[in-house]
């Protein structure tokens, strides 16, 4: 015991420079930018490979039972309130940590290679570091206010780092609108912190989930508490209604949609939820509601990916349709089956992001697949690696998603069949559109420029090192969660045991298991062959423009009207109440009555000289018949 | 004592700058204003060295003044006090520091009002005695009519003259009220504690709030006693907006909290709900308007009214939550609109412009003034860490507290503030130039002490509330405590 003690006492320094070094890093670059130039991409991946060292050395020297926390300073205080700026390291954190500075470090490097040539490098890994910071905060807090600090900071960067090139307003306004939904969504979380204080009193996660027992299941308050803290997580996790500012932000440079816009950000609602899973298991509604959300979400995503030509709008619709897989698994309990896909999709997901930047830095810029083709030759690395994160989303035996997507399915499967349906339905659909994008982007003839041929080239090794070492992790990724048919331990479920218990839930028959990912994975198979066959073999293309596209396709197409529908329903409304204001209210109604005491203040005045005539005679009179009346009202009274 | 010298000074530096001629005024001005900060933090580290015994009022002067009526010149410091001087004197260098560089006619005069109008403000703040109070609360008001009237815009007679009436309409009903306090209190005087102790029968209160209520609703001002102030901070001359803006409208607030509260406890009880859902209200439609808005003065004026919404309806829930944060967000808020007028200012005197549609591209002239500017921006959004995000955290709790529903009405505000903050920034900042030939230097040496001054503020207070909640601790339970009888 005195040992464990000790133990902490030696990594508090450790844990304390994580969240430092990134702000550290953020000051410098962003203060001599100017006389760093490039030094400043190297600057700024030292620091976030330190952090990521302290993480592992943290890692390494904690176990499964380890939880301490690390307190930084006193920071608001008021009546019997008192929120400490403080940390929590316990699995759950070490895990988020290691991802989180794990992948960053290798998005830093990559970026060094894939903003060389951009004016705005030192501002670049400024922002990045600075997230990076945020990022830290949130998954560090020890309580909601601290994960708030970082949850709004990361929505800031996302803001700065969307809008990077700000020169085009289309970026602009892509920046804006993820801010504003995220704050929508910020709202929530921030009322949901408002009941936590009132039921309570406090924020501290030990408090609340040590009192939290005392409440009964389904108790209408702690319903209302989970849904709030919900909606806080659509909005950064981009779920039905609050997700389509995430398809925008891929106006943003290629590493940031990496980084921030699918391996880790996104994930922070995600993270919230796990966080908080004694609440969530107290609210079998709310957890209804993510799991209905979830399933929809990835389903309506999934199938705008399969008619988008963008190849970061086709990773982005993806990565909306994944997150929607972790909120089913959050939904029917499986909180560690989330947190394992959140893995093993940081992986992968990032590994493919960074590919389509590879393609589209090879390519000049250009990000429609319908001009590409072909790149395989001139591409290997980032072909043989795009290969292995499409093997992985899709779900094909050994790779990372493999595992994890199979024990989300079955987790749904013992809640409801439906759902389970569903889902198996959108992981079809996922390996459509995957292998829709490879196909057209690496096999095949070329179909872009004379000029882009002649351009094209494999990137350089900052660029290529890290897609290698995250092809590596999203195929052995996925055995840190084996599934008990294998006979093996699930190292991940263990080792996030003692933050999130087992429920006693029944587990799928071996026999299920067999038969479910035998059938995944011939349908898969069956799939790669018939998306070859009907772009490569027989050379068809996707549709130049939406005329010649059929009703449905053009539906699709246009992702629903889904923006379209805010507009006509939200944004125009609310300018429209704001000229109304302001002329009829302000304007009209408020100033005319201004305006008429005012006519009434001059009448009055005007009355009033007419008593002052200027005549001694008249005031002598005024005065004593005054005088006289005064005494009179004496008397009465 | 120590009061005493914080109210004086200033006075004297009005006098003496009138002396004055040309660049020296300003020079001048600013050293007084430096000393008076100086003090004040002197004042400051002393009070927090005494922070347990908070009442009665700290560094007082009492001196029998006229007897009859019975008013006594009688000013201290208790923890609410404290704050809103320092909240003026440390405003004050950097409003008029950011006034270098600048031209200004009559210097000597201008300043000299300016310092003056310090005193006034001072005097509200450090007033225990309701008539000295009230004489300080008109005082304000005339250097600020000066300021607006001579040095403003174009349109700057009419709308200073509606400005003037409109609040000296509110100050009549006020005075009324006092001269009705002043009779029913049994020991017929003004003394703050006195009329804390013998609150006037109920029946009297429910018509007394409203006297109150409407001057000070005026000041601040609530929906829809708003209409003087756009106009005004549009036409007025940038440094008066800020006075207006950062310091004065805070007279309305704080005196909510000194002369409303612990004085009019049961017309506030009856009351208090019409007036928070008319803040509220407030709220989202000054908000709501200001999305729309295309003059950056204008769009500041307006989110400045949601902003003081907020306030007002924390200071009515009358909790611990809602009144601490209603003083660190008064000193937020006061900070941050300054940091806004100021870049507004900036971008006026380069462009000749304050149309929100009519410029942009101007972070890539002057990247240094677009990332400070970018810091107000966030602070007004209250972003965590900065220090308008401490303020409007307390207050909305303090809000839900008093009801869930008003929290959520008031919270839209964390929304909203994006929506129009951000369009504005977008527009003006970024993107392209839409002007033909603009030129665009980067910071003068002036401006950018006064804009790393606000950036340091804006994190030092987002992260050491503290400073300021440790301050006013006392004296708020003391209200809280005052207005929750019966």
């Amino acid at each position: 015991m005195t040992e464990n003690i000790l133990n902490e006492m030696n990594l508090i320094k450790p844990a304390m420079l994580i969240p430092l070094l990134p702000l550290l890093g953020f000051f410098i670059t962003s203060l001599f930018g100017k006389q760093l130039k490039h030094a400043s991409g190297w600057i700024a991946s030292l620091a976030i490979l330190v952090p990521f060292i302290c993480s592992a050395y943290i890692f390494m020297n904690t176990d499964a039972a380890t939880s301490f926390e690390v307190p930084i300073f006193d920071w608001i205080a008021f009546g019997k309130f008192s929120i400490p700026f403080a940390f929590l390291i316990d699995p759950l954190s070490i895990l988020m940590l290691l991802v989180v500075t794990g992948i960053g470090f290798l998005i830093h490097i990559y970026s060094i290679g894939y903003m060389h040539h951009d004016e705005g490098f030192s501002r670049f890994f400024s922002y990045l570091n600075l997230f990076v910071f945020f990022m830290l905060l949130l998954v560090m807090g020890n309580n909601y206010l601290v994960m708030f600090i970082g949850w709004e900071g990361v929505g800031l960067c996302s803001y700065l780092l969307i809008g990077f090139w700000f020169k085009n307003q289309s970026y602009n306004d892509a920046a804006k609108k993820a801010f504003i939904m995220n704050r929508i969504g910020d709202l929530g979380f921030l009322l949901g912190m408002f009941f936590l204080m009132m039921m309570f009193g406090s924020l501290e996660y030990k408090t609340i989930f040590s009192k939290a027992s005392e409440i009964p299941v389904g108790a209408g308050l702690i319903v209302i508490t989970t849904l709030l803290l919900f909606v806080g997580a659509m909005g950064k996790s981009a779920q039905i209604p609050l997700y389509t500012w995430l398809p925008d932000a891929m106006a943003g440079p290629t590493p940031v949609s990496a980084l921030i816009h699918a391996a880790t950000m996104v994930t922070a609602g995600i993270y919230l939820i796990t966080r908080s899973h004694v609440l969530f298991a107290l609210a079998p509604f709310t957890s209804d509601i993510i799991l209905i959300v979830g399933v929809a979400t990835a389903l309506f995503a999934s199938i705008i990916g399969l008619k988008q030509n963008d190849i970061k709008k086709v990773l982005a619709y993806s990565t909306v349709s994944q997150l929607g897989f972790m909120f089913a698994a959050l939904g029917v309990g499986a909180y560690k089956t989330a947190m394992f896909h959140v893995l093993t999709h940081a992986f992968f997901k990032a590994l493919l992001f960074l590919g389509s930047g590879s393609v589209i830095h090879a390519m000049g810029g250009e990000q429609d697949i319908r001009k590409m083709g072909g790149l395989r030759k001139a591409l290997p690395i980032t072909n043989f690696t795009f290969l292995i994160g499409t093997l992985a989303i899709s779900g094909v035996p050994l790779f990372a998603g493999f595992f994890s997507k199979d024990e989300i399915l079955a987790n749904v499967f013992v809640h409801s069949n439906l759902f389970f349906a569903v889902l198996v339905l959108t992981s079809i659909i996922t390996s459509i559109y995957m292998f829709r994008v490879y196909f057209l982007t690496f096999s095949g003839e070329f179909r872009g420029t004379d000029e882009q041929k002649h351009h094209l080239h494999e990137s350089p090794a900052t660029i290529t090192i890290p897609l290698i070492i995250l092809a590596v992790l999203s195929t052995v990724g996925g055995f840190l969660g084996l599934p008990s048919v294998f006979h093996a331990t699930h190292k991940l479920n263990a080792y996030l045991g003692n933050v999130v218990p087992s429920l006693s839930e029944h587990e799928v028959s071996h026999n299920f298991e067999y038969i479910l990912m035998g059938s995944l994975t011939a349908i898969v198979f069956i799939i790669i062959f018939a998306v070859f066959n009907y772009f490569i073999s027989k050379k068809n293309m996707p549709e130049a423009n939406e005329e010649v596209m059929n009703p449905v396709g053009r539906f699709i197409y246009n992702k629903y009207y889904v923006d379209e529908f805010y507009n006509a329903v939200f944004v125009r409304p609310v300018m429209l109440l704001s000229d109304i204001f302001l002329v009829l209210i302000d304007k009209l109604i408020i100033d005319l009555f201004v305006n008429a005491l005012a006519w009434l203040a001059i009448s009055l005045g005007k009355g009033a000289r007419l008593i002052q005539t200027g005549n001694t005679g008249f005031y002598v009179f005024a005065m004593v018949i005054s005088m006289i009346v005064l005494l009179a009202l004496q008397f009465i009274i | 004592m120590l009061t005493l010298v914080l109210l004086i000074l200033p006075l004297i530096a009005s006098l003496v700058l009138l002396a004055t001629r040309g660049n020296a005024s300003r020079s001048l001005a600013l050293l007084f204003s430096l000393v008076q900060l100086g003090i004040t933090l002197y004042v400051w580290n002393e009070f927090r060295n005494t922070l347990a015994i908070d009442l009665p009022a700290k560094f007082g002067f009492v001196k029998e003044w006229i007897s009859r009526p019975n008013i006594s010149f009688n000013i201290g410091l208790d923890g609410i006090s404290m704050v809103m001087v320092i909240l003026t004197n440390l405003l004050l260098p950097l409003i008029i520091l950011s006034g270098f560089n600048r031209t200004i006619d009559r210097p000597h005069i201008f300043y000299s009002l300016m310092m003056l109008m310090q005193s006034a403000l001072i005097g509200v703040f450090v007033s225990f005695d309701g008539l000295l109070y009230y004489i300080f609360w008109e005082l304000a008001l005339i250097p600020i009519y000066f300021i607006a009237f001579n040095w403003g815009g174009v349109n700057r007679k009419s709308v200073t003259l509606k400005f003037f009436i409109y609040t000296l309409a509110g100050s009549l009903l006020m005075l009324f009220g006092f001269i009705f306090l002043y009779w029913s209190n049994p020991l017929h005087n003004f003394n703050w504690n006195d009329l804390v102790n013998n609150h006037t029968c109920g029946c009297n209160q429910t018509w007394l709030f409203w006297l109150f209520f409407a001057a000070f609703a005026i000041k601040i001002p609530i929906v829809p006693f708003h209409t003087w102030q756009p106009d005004t901070y549009k036409e007025a001359p940038t440094q008066g907006t800020m006075l207006l803006s950062g310091i004065m409208l805070k007279m309305g607030l704080y005196s909510l909290i000194r002369w409303l509260l612990p004085i009019i406890p049961s017309g506030v009880m009856e009351w208090n709900s019409l007036a928070i859902a008319l803040c509220a209200a407030g709220i989202v439609y000054a908000s709501i308007i200001a999305i729309m808005q295309q003059d950056m003065k204008k769009l500041f004026a307006y989110s400045s009214i949601a902003h003081v919404g907020l306030i007002a309806a924390g200071i009515f829930a009358i909790n611990v939550q809602g009144l601490q944060g209603s003083m660190v967000q008064m000193l937020a808020h006061g900070i941050n609109v300054v940091g806004l007028f100021f870049c507004a200012d900036i971008i006026f005197h380069r462009t000749q412009s304050n149309h929100v549609e009519g410029i942009g591209g101007i972070r890539l002239v002057a990247p240094q003034f677009a990332t400070y500017f970018m810091i107000v921006v966030l602070a007004s959004v209250a972003l965590p860490l900065t220090n308008g995000f401490v303020g409007e955290f307390m207050l909305l709790y303090g809000l839900y507290e008093y009801n869930h529903w008003l929290a959520v009405t008031g919270g839209l505000t964390i929304i909203l503030g994006a929506v129009y903050m951000l369009r504005m920034y977008q527009k003006v900042i970024l993107g392209e130039s839409v002007m033909e030939n603009m030129s665009f230097p980067d910071l003068l040496w002036n401006e950018k002490v006064v804009l790393i001054s606000i950036a340091v503020l804006i994190f030092f207070f987002g992260l050491y509330p503290k400073a300021i909640l440790e301050l006013s601790e006392p004296a708020v339970n003391f209200i809280i405590e005052k207005s929750l009888i019966k």
